[in-house]
């Protein structure tokens, strides 16, 4: 009970610091989202034809998903520097396999007759790519980007240690000082803040689902 | 005939890596308004023959006409959308409404959104389906029959001349497909739009075309000929055995009562007394009468011997009369409802009920013996 005061206590007299903490940690959620989902479907999109070139854009994007997260994060620092720009590459490079491998599957999972009369219609290639298999596909892209939001929002934590910003710096703050009053405090609410702003964003998600998935596919 | 509406010229397909071709150096005409339906077992290229018309798959050589005019180069979307096309499992778009579904053609066309709508419950209608309650609805909402149902509209949403049809009805129940078979009988009746219609089942073959393609592999044409001439005389053993056993009971769904000439067997009209009966009776050259009440619909089958036999008053005696037929039935219905009445004969009333006449085992069997092909030949 008193840590949960003291943890209180120690948010209230941060509200500074973890307003900061959340506009970064939300400007890589929602910067890496719109890029590597542009990235990631469109390369989906662009090798739907070819088995050789699908099964090369997996593995590519699935081996970055092996590489541990610390080093990803340290290895660009070099070319880029510290700060945002070696967080948000490692971050982009994460997220593109659940976004790259649900619109493959979306795309793959179209009932073939649905195609063969869009076709048979008269659509042309980009009408029936634009009308009929990217809505098809939609509800599953869009279940790969919320996984992928989901990563982003734990793993963007690391950004601090390439003086990236964001939510993460609570916790090494803490890390850094612990047993040192309010060190504990400082890792619970960095933790906490990142759970929160996981459930917030995973509801944007949601609405978005309802406002863009057709009712005659939900 | 006319210069025909769909022409295939010497059409070959052959897929890389495959020696035999799917299709090999077919020459085909389609002629305006009529059914052309393709028939073959399973494998022989009659889809791809289907395909190779609105060129979903290009051919490997020779022309496609249409009107006259080569097509084989021009831009396949554009072709396609002067084309109905209907596949068996509808391929309805799961994500738009069925107006929406509907209006495919006439969107890419570039109709505004007041004709659109219009045509959208005109062809609803035209299906026997309730605009107001079917528009806004979507296809997971729909029976089998009723997507096919919305197929169909939607490959005549933009009022093309020609219909391709890959086995339509054929992911349907068997009830439920009559049914749409006959409706879209029907319609065509109306429209007169040129079909190209693909079948494995001979009987929906004999039923739908005016003329039908009987394809062996790599769709070459076995025999292509009304369905009347191809029963009574089959080209040679592959159609022969394709027709299967019964090539003339077949033929029966071709034909309708009316077809046929009614037997005059008398007729008694109640109240009738036994004296006056037996005497009609005795002139009847099947010593068989019907029995009708005052509205003329018919009721027993009188016989000499069941008036003698008890002293039932007569509207007791014979045996009950529980099935008729009308002329627009076909003569296979009358087969059935013969085959099950005591006396060998069917009765045939009008749409009101009213007595007609009889039809008999011999009447058919005279159509029969006379020959499909020379009655027939359209």
């Amino acid at each position: 009970m008193d840590f949960f005061l003291s943890l209180w206590s120690f948010m209230a007299s941060r509200g500074d610091e973890i307003q900061t903490g959340l506009i970064e940690h939300s400007i890589y959620v929602v910067s890496v989202l719109l890029s590597a989902g542009l990235f990631s479907i469109t390369t989906g999109i662009l090798t739907r034809r070819n088995v050789l070139a699908k099964e090369l854009a997996l593995s590519i994007t699935s081996i970055f998903l092996t590489l541990p997260s610390l080093a990803l994060f340290t290895i660009f620092i070099p070319l880029v520097g510290l700060g945002f720009a070696p967080s948000f590459i490692a971050l982009f490079l994460y997220s593109l396999l659940p976004i790259l491998r649900n619109t493959i599957t979306g795309l793959d999972g179209i009932d073939y007759s649905v195609l063969d009369a869009a076709r048979g219609m008269g659509m042309a290639p980009r009408q029936v790519l634009l009308r009929v298999q990217l809505p098809l596909a939609w509800p599953v892209i869009l279940a790969g980007i919320r996984v992928s939001a989901m990563l982003i929002v734990g793993i963007a934590a690391i950004a601090t240690l390439v003086a990236g910003g964001g939510l993460g710096d609570f916790i090494k703050d803490g890390l850094a000082r612990l047993p040192l009053a309010n060190s504990l405090e400082s890792i619970w609410a960095g933790t906490l803040l990142c759970v929160l702003l996981a459930l917030v964003i995973d509801l944007a998600l949601q609405l978005l689902k309802r406002a863009t998935i057709s009712r005659g596919i939900r | 005939m006319s210069t025909p509406l769909i022409r295939l010229e010497n059409v070959t397909k052959t897929y890389p890596g495959t020696e035999a071709p799917a299709v090999g150096n077919l020459t085909m005409d389609v002629y305006e308004g009529e059914v052309l339906v393709l028939v073959g077992p399973s494998g022989c290229g009659k889809s791809t023959t289907l395909r190779l018309i609105n060129r979903l798959i290009e051919p490997s050589s020779g022309r496609i006409y249409l009107h006259g005019e080569d097509v084989t180069d021009i831009d396949a979307s554009e072709l396609r959308r002067k084309m109905g096309y209907v596949i068996q499992q509808v391929g309805l778009f799961p994500h738009r409404t069925i107006a929406e579904n509907i209006a495919t053609v006439p969107k890419l066309l570039g109709w505004d959104k007041a004709r659109i709508a219009d045509r959208v419950d005109e062809l609803l209608e035209l299906v026997s389906m309730d605009p107001k309650s079917y528009r806004d609805r979507y296809p997971k909402e729909l029976s089998g029959g009723q997507a096919q149902r919305v197929g169909v509209a939607r490959a005549l949403a933009a009022d093309p001349d020609v219909l391709l049809m890959d086995e339509p009805f054929g992911a349907i129940d068997p009830i439920t497909r009559d049914r749409l078979q006959n409706e879209f009988l029907r319609l065509q009746q109306d429209l007169k739009k040129t079909i190209v219609f693909v079948t494995h089942d001979i009987d929906e073959a004999i039923k739908m075309g005016n003329r039908i393609a009987i394809l062996r592999e790599a769709s070459e044409i076995a025999q292509i000929d009304t369905p009347e001439f191809i029963l009574s005389d089959p080209a040679d053993e592959f159609v022969e055995n394709f027709l299967g056993s019964g090539a003339i009971l077949k033929g029966l769904t071709l034909k309708k009562v009316r077809d046929i000439d009614l037997h005059d067997i008398p007729a008694l009209e109640m109240p009738v007394m036994r004296d006056e009966a037996l005497k009609v009776l005795e002139q009847s050259p099947e010593k068989t009468a019907v029995l009708l009440d005052k509205d003329h619909k018919p009721l027993r089958w009188i016989s000499e011997a069941s008036l003698n036999r008890t002293s039932q008053p007569i509207e007791k005696s014979g045996k009950p009369i529980t099935v008729d037929l009308q002329p627009e039935d076909t003569l296979q219905d009358a087969l059935g409802v013969m085959l099950q009445s005591s006396v060998g004969m069917a009765v045939v009333v009008d749409r009101k009920g009213k007595y007609l006449g009889c039809c008999s085992i011999e009447s058919l069997a005279s159509l029969i013996i006379g020959g499909y092909g020379a009655q027939g030949a359209v």
